[in-house]
């Protein structure tokens, strides 16, 4: 059995999910920020991959980095590099895709952050960053994370957008999506087969660690007793 | 070295108008007033955390805040502790984490002994690797102290430091929090709405009402002698009425339809302020204001009588007549010379110099 699509599913949704981690807390955090009107519609601008057909996302993207439109063209010509149909191409795809569920799970995440506690760490002369990665971040660790793994479980399963930017070529652009359909429709059963029970059994795991994650840790508060 | 404040901020037309103004040494100054009076929205600006519409803020010489020459430093830049009223300790860090973060955020080195030292101060021995939560309010109050002490603050904010905490663990953690400022060098703000923890704590009070502030003055002269409505409300003076000057001398009081032998009014006086325990029965040759005694509480110490002004003429009160009470408290040992029962009637006189006047 050839492993590739496993390798270049799993590295695609690897560095998908490291884009929109960035991406997505900083949009969280930049958002949360800013006042109700702009704030509710970058909202729906940022969430609409989640809703919108993953065709869709596939036809805009192939809109934008396609040989002959503008930014495809601009960096073939510049680079010397096509944007569509390698197997980088697929983390576009994987990405926007991806995107929403880190950014809402993040926003929902530093929404519920007590913002005394950055004013306090201002108070007392801790720079911005600092109260960014040591304090907010951390106190909303368990957001973020389950973000982050619903954000690789729903990159490892991306097939729409993916097939369209970057198509199917055997130990090329294959991922186990595009493998799975590609066999069936081959008519070769017992082979797609495989591939579903490998993406049943990554995915399970995957989400088995989001509950784990999301499991409110219970801790008795101690009263007023000393 | 000293705090001077002056500062307006609005929210918006017949919204809340914050407008402070007053000078702080070193020392406790505190800021007394009712919840939503302004007084943390007063902090905030000072630490920075808010930005005062205008006006100036300058402390021990550095300009904090200056709208006209636009000067507003970072909360950062500021060095200004806050006492937070839940203590925003760093949930993620453990006790000696958090002090840790306060000595790095005063730019100094974070060393074990410099953590060390301010536990054994705080009394934390034991405590250093417990996180905010499992620690009792007035551990997690003396972290947030520890915390701030360590970042080497100029100033101390203390936002209703007790606020948090059950009213019989205050006592204890009251006396450790004033000899614990009292080591500190520099000017230190407690704000609170209870005036015993005010008049135990602070030598000069600063009240404040509805977004505006009294000039400071020595917190027992406020107690003996408040100058506004809002200070009499604030020191629990109960016999508080609205009065002008009467045309044959004295004082009119509208709302009991009563003239009371006292010296006119000066500019700008409003209302007077009667203490219910200098209120007293009238001897029998004594002018005094016939009122029907509605109630009677016993207390520990003292014997509350709730009256009610009789032959309320003044159309100006008709209305409100039914609802004005004095307020008469004796001590449980005097004995009233007609031992009132409710129901009956009572003459009451109150000494000219114990009537206080009063602005609004």
């Amino acid at each position: 059995m050839d492993w590739y699509p496993l390798w270049n599913s799993l590295r695609i949704a690897a560095i998908a999910t490291v884009i929109t981690f960035f991406l997505g807390v900083f949009a969280a955090y930049q958002i949360a920020k800013l006042p109700r009107l702009l704030k509710g519609a970058l909202d729906v601008v940022l969430t609409l991959p989640l809703v919108l057909p993953p065709t869709v996302v596939g036809y805009l993207l192939l809109c934008l980095l396609g040989p002959r439109r503008i930014f495809g063209s601009w960096v073939f010509q510049t680079f010397g590099v096509k944007m569509v149909m390698t197997w980088w191409s697929a983390i576009f795809a994987t990405a926007v895709v991806a995107f929403p569920l880190m950014y809402r799970t993040a926003r929902g995440a530093f929404e519920s952050f007590d913002p005394t506690l950055a004013d306090s760490g201002r108070t007392l002369g801790l720079s911005n960053t600092y109260i960014f990665w040591r304090i907010r971040l951390p106190c909303c660790k368990q957001g973020i994370l389950a973000g982050t793994v619903l954000a690789f479980a729903r990159a490892l399963g991306e097939y729409g957008a993916t097939s369209m930017i970057a198509g199917y070529t055997p130990g090329r652009t294959a991922t186990i999506s595009t493998t799975v359909y590609q066999l069936w429709r081959t008519n070769d059963d017992a082979g797609a087969l495989r591939w579903v029970l490998v993406n049943i059994a990554i995915s399970f795991v995957v989400l088995m660690t989001v509950n784990l994650l999301e499991r409110k840790k219970v801790v008795p508060r101690r009263e007023e007793l000393s | 070295m000293s705090l001077s404040v002056s500062i307006s901020k609005s929210f918006g037309p017949g919204g809340f108008h914050l407008d402070a103004h007053f000078e702080a040494q070193d020392g406790i100054l505190a800021l007394l007033g009712a919840s939503g009076c302004g007084k943390s929205l007063t902090l905030k600006c000072i630490a920075g955390i808010e930005t005062p519409d205008s006006g100036r803020i300058v402390l021990d010489g550095r300009v904090l805040f200056d709208s006209e020459r636009r000067v507003n430093l970072t909360p950062q830049e500021r060095r200004v502790g806050y006492l937070f009223q839940q203590y925003a300790l760093f949930p993620n860090m453990t006790v000696a984490q958090n002090i840790a973060a306060g000595l790095k955020g005063g730019g100094r080195k974070r060393s074990a002994e410099a953590v060390a030292d301010y536990v054994r101060r705080l009394h934390l021995s034991g405590l250093e690797g417990l996180r905010p939560h499992q620690l009792s309010g007035g551990q997690q109050q003396r972290v947030a102290l520890a915390r701030i002490l360590a970042s080497k603050p100029h100033a101390i904010l203390l936002d209703e430091p007790f606020s948090a905490l059950d009213s019989y663990l205050r006592w204890q953690l009251e006396m450790e929090l004033a000899d614990l400022l009292a080591t500190f060098q520099g000017t230190v703000l407690w704000v609170s709405h209870d005036r015993d923890e005010i008049y135990r704590n602070c030598a000069d009070v600063c009240v404040m009402d509805r977004g505006r502030c009294d000039p400071v003055t020595p917190t027992a002269e406020l107690f003996r002698r408040p100058q506004t409505l809002g200070a009499a409300r604030l020191v629990g003076l109960k016999n508080l009425f609205k009065a002008q000057s009467a045309r044959e001398g004295g004082l009119f009081l509208p709302e009991l339809g009563a003239v009371l032998p006292a010296p006119a009014l000066e500019e700008g006086v409003t209302h007077v302020g009667i203490d219910a325990r200098t209120l007293r029965p009238a001897a029998p040759d004594e002018p005094g204001l016939t009122c029907r005694v509605v109630r009677i509480t016993e207390e520990k110490e003292h014997t509350i009588y709730m009256l009610e002004p009789e032959n309320v003429r003044s159309p100006a009160s008709a209305s409100t007549s039914a609802s004005v009470k004095l307020r008469m408290e004796q001590p449980r040992e005097a004995r009233l010379p007609a031992p009132s029962a409710k129901g009956e009637l009572l003459r009451v006189s109150v000494d000219p110099g114990d009537i206080l006047p009063l602005r609004s």
